[in-house]
């Protein structure tokens, strides 16, 4: 059996899997409940300065269905926790105290200024919790009041909020990062100026999930209005992994410890996140959609696709595919691949041939001795992969490498070289230079 | 598969059970479950169900639409191809038609459910109660005779009215709607369906129906023809397919379809009487409709003799299934041989004798079985036949159209079950009169 047992930043958890910071973190009757299932840990949700928020009376959150009505994006404007300080800090205390095994970080979110940072981290200490998440990613609400994104946005400030941090506290820091910003490897690296031990990623994305167009509103519409939420789930999963991987790979933080967070609902989201980068990760919609006992097939999926694969620890398969993320430029234009239908999977639906007809590279016949057939036309296929993408069949259509002879479309021979943009004939500014 | 409430161990079933019998067979795909089945739908290239259509209904576009909550779109995509479309979603032998063919039977193991999702939009249509969807064009002053108020007349009359075409009916019966109103099993049909449809299709205006008005002395192919600019015969088959053999005429032996009209006719099903030893002859989607149905009514024994095998038999699987779920007992391989009557001349026993293939040609064997029978259903096939039509070139034994629907006479067009263009089906008659009516507004309008 592979050993699940997670070690970040000092943290220790029994699995590499925690809740996120989150409805689902907000009191200690939900957290028991999650590590009697199994998480390996928590962020509890937020923490401010009192007195509380306060949260909308009506609908908080926002779905999008696919066509099956399950759900593969969610969407909310709920705000930090809007119970009293004290009840959260005592409760994190206790849940702690019965639950040492498990990772116990607080979520923290006050104004921009020194000495409310500086109030907060020892009251989070004495609980014995393990560590702080800096929250500078919550994209509604508490942005408006400067704080959350409209910190993250900024990195002198996370800069600047991270020092203080790790200046008033022993804990090690987690700087949550916000996706609602151009690169974000700037806020990464700014984390990591300020000391941070480790950045946790991605927070929620700005969006409108729906228009009531009854109402002509957005959704969740309270009383006729509606607001952008922070958007979550199984859809903003590719958009998390780009951002986890450009901080792995990125010089300036390369090492710097991350926390995957984005629509991760299974073992293979997870072992995907970790082999960009993360050194854990962090789950919330997957557990508010199906309960915490999800984290059971997660786990066991985790440890045995790691047994299958001849992994035996989470430190073996962080950043493992990281060397592999390149940029565009360094892609070898000499592999050759074309698409290949196998009539025996084929189930003649012609999804393939009308993707390609209507919208590429006209390389997939339709008829071929007056019967309805699909099959390739390898003179015109440039490789896209748009069919493998639009057929219902797994692996009826697959691409296939062409290691000898001629590119039937190009009528150059395939040549083994690694030929990349930086070297090809036909850039201008060819520098000859390979990465 | 629906299990009826039907007679087991010869217990008697009450009333009540006998009328729930009757009800829906299927009842109407809620929202969410028409969204999750159409989105199965892969939406083919050249979907093989629409070719596979004898309308040949867009398909693929109205489950596209019931998947982005339109079903009265969807209804409208169905009813321009065909106006029968809610009869065709309930009878429609879509196992062999679009669902036969459709391809997510290789990635679901079933198909998409094409049928229930034609009724659950066209249903969400003619619920509405508004305008009827379709628009006339402006009127031509030209009139047609339609003879028959069955799916093709009906098709006919309601293209032609969408031409501007003004349509007079002539039916001989009472009821529009033809095997519609009289020949399917009343829960395919239920809650009045085809009385329903037919108002529906007849609020387009411009058709006026003529009831028990049968071809005769009075009502001659000469006179529509000098009375109309046009006329369309959609008479389907007048008669059944006689079976002579000893003891034919005993009481208690009748025709299948008889049978189902007078089911389909009563206002209380449990009061049609119904033998406790029913045996029905034949292999067909009548045989299954009568056989089934009699167990609906409570008969304790019913045996369905088809003198051919199991996968002969054009009823389709799923039909076979419904009845021998419900007790039906099948008995491939015998040919009726005779009836036996008792003292009040009432059927008692059918004899039939065994048959086999010799060489590709079924032949009779001397083992003989006999069947306790009160009551024999006879479902071996209805024949063309109508002595007013005698001018009318045959094709076989049925009225001759050339591609145009049209018959040996100038502007008299046929089409539906008294025509040879397809499968004696709902479907293929609607097809026709559409077709048939697109063709004579062409010739009416020079």
């Amino acid at each position: 059996m592979a050993d699940l047992r997670s070690n970040f930043v000092g943290i220790k958890s029994p699995n590499p899997f925690w809740l996120a910071s989150a409805p689902p973190t907000d009191k200690d009757y939900n957290v028991v409940r999650a590590f009697k299932e199994g998480w390996g840990g928590v962020v509890w949700k937020t923490l401010g300065e009192d007195p509380p928020i306060v949260n909308v009376n009506g609908p908080r959150y926002g779905a999008l269905h696919g066509h099956d009505r399950r759900l593969i994006g969610f969407n909310n404007i709920e705000l930090i926790s809007d119970r009293p300080l004290n009840v959260n800090l005592q409760e994190i205390k206790k849940v702690k105290r019965d639950w040492p095994d498990r990772a116990m970080v607080v979520s923290l979110m006050v104004p921009c200024e020194e000495q409310s940072w500086r109030d907060i981290l020892p009251l989070v200490e004495d609980t014995g919790a393990d560590g702080i998440e800096l929250n500078f990613g919550c994209p509604h609400g508490m942005s408006e009041r400067g704080m959350g994104s409209a910190v993250g946005q900024v990195p002198e400030y996370i800069e600047m909020v991270t020092r203080w941090c790790k200046q008033y506290t022993r804990m090690p820091v987690i700087v949550k990062l916000t996706p609602n910003i151009t690169d974000v490897r700037y806020p990464a690296r700014a984390a990591k100026a300020g000391g941070a031990d480790a950045v946790s990623l991605i927070n929620t994305i700005n969006s409108i999930i729906r228009v009531d167009l009854d109402q002509m509103a957005p959704e969740p519409t309270v009383g006729g209005k509606g607001t952008h939420g922070g958007y979550c789930g199984p859809a903003v999963k590719p958009i998390a992994m780009n951002m986890v991987a450009e901080i792995a790979r990125d010089p300036e933080t390369a090492g710097l410890p991350i926390s995957g967070i984005g629509g991760i609902e299974t073992w293979r989201d997870a072992a995907e996140f970790l082999t960009l980068g993360a050194g854990n990760v962090q789950v919330c919609t997957a557990a508010m959609v199906y309960g915490f006992r999800i984290v059971r097939e997660m786990a066991q999926g985790l440890s045995s696709w790691m047994d299958e694969a001849g992994y035996s620890s989470i430190e073996e398969i962080t950043g493992r595919a990281v060397p592999n993320v390149t940029d565009w430029q360094y892609l070898n234009l000499n592999y050759i691949a074309k698409a290949v239908i196998d009539q025996d999977a084929c189930i003649k639906c012609g999804r393939c041939y009308i993707a390609c007809e209507d919208t590429s590279h006209q390389a997939i016949t339709a008829v071929k001795d007056g019967k309805r057939h699909f099959e390739v036309i390898d003179e015109e296929c440039v490789g896209c992969n748009l069919c493998v993408s639009v057929c219902p069949v797994e692996e009826c259509i697959t691409m296939e490498q062409i290691v000898e002879g001629t590119d039937l479309r190009t009528k150059k021979k395939i040549s083994t070289d690694i030929l990349d943009w930086n070297s090809h004939p036909s850039n201008p500014m060819n520098t000859g230079q390979t990465e | 598969m629906k299990i009826f409430k039907t007679s087991s161990f010869g217990q008697d079933i009450d009333g009540q059970s006998v009328e729930a019998n009757f009800a829906d067979l299927h009842p109407r795909l809620d929202n969410s479950n028409a969204i999750i089945e159409a989105a199965k739908c892969l939406y083919c290239y050249e979907a093989p169900c629409q070719t596979a259509c004898p309308t040949a209904i867009d398909i693929p576009k109205f489950i596209k639409q019931i998947q982005t909550e339109k079903p009265e779109d969807a209804a409208i995509t169905i009813l321009s191809e065909n106006i029968m479309g809610g009869t065709c979603a309930r009878a429609c032998p879509t196992e062999e038609l679009c669902e036969q063919v459709c391809v997510v039977h290789h990635t679901y193991g079933a198909p998409v459910k094409i049928g229930e999702l034609q009724r659950y939009a066209v249903d969400a249509l003619m619920a509405k109660d508004e305008k009827h969807p379709f628009e006339r064009e402006a009127k031509t002053g030209k009139t047609f005779a339609v003879i028959g108020a069955g799916p093709a007349g009906l098709s006919f009359a309601h293209r032609a009215a969408m031409f501007g075409h003004d349509v007079k009916i002539f039916e001989a019966k009472s009821k529009p709607g033809g095997l519609n109103e009289y020949g399917l099993a009343e829960y395919k049909m239920a809650d009045d369906f085809a009385r329903r449809e037919t108002e529906f299709l007849l609020a387009i205006g411009g058709i006026e129906i003529a009831y028990d008005q049968a071809l005769g002395d009075e009502l001659t192919l000469e006179k529509l023809q000098s009375e109309f600019d046009g006329v369309f015969i959609g008479v389907g088959l007048g008669d059944n397919r006689s079976l002579d053999i000893a003891g034919a005429d005993l009481k208690g032996i009748q025709n299948a379809t008889d049978f189902i009209a007078q089911l389909r006719q009563a206002e209380i099903k449990s009061a049609v009487n119904v033998g406790d030893n029913v045996v029905v002859i034949g292999g067909g989607n009548t045989a299954i409709d009568a056989a089934v149905q009699a167990r609906c009514l409570g008969s304790k024994n019913v045996t369905l003799v088809y003198r051919r095998g199991h996968e002969d038999m054009s009823a389709t699987g799923w039909e076979c299934e419904l009845a021998t779920a419900n007790g039906v007992r099948i008995i491939p391989w015998a040919a009726p041989h005779s009836f036996e009557g008792d003292e009040h001349s009432r059927v008692k026993i059918a004899h039939f004798a065994r048959t086999k293939l010799v060489d590709g040609k079924l032949e009779v064997t001397k083992e003989q079985i006999a069947i306790p029978a009160d009551m024999v259903l006879k479902a071996i096939g209805q024949l063309y036949e109508c002595p007013a039509l005698s001018a009318l070139e045959m094709r076989g034994n049925k009225i001759s159209v050339n591609d145009s629907y049209e018959t040996s006479l100038s502007g008299i067009y046929a089409g539906g079950d008294c025509v040879a263009t397809g499968e004696d089906l709902t479907v293929q008659a609607v097809e026709d009169g559409k077709q048939a009516a697109i063709a004579a507004h062409q010739w009416v309008m020079g």
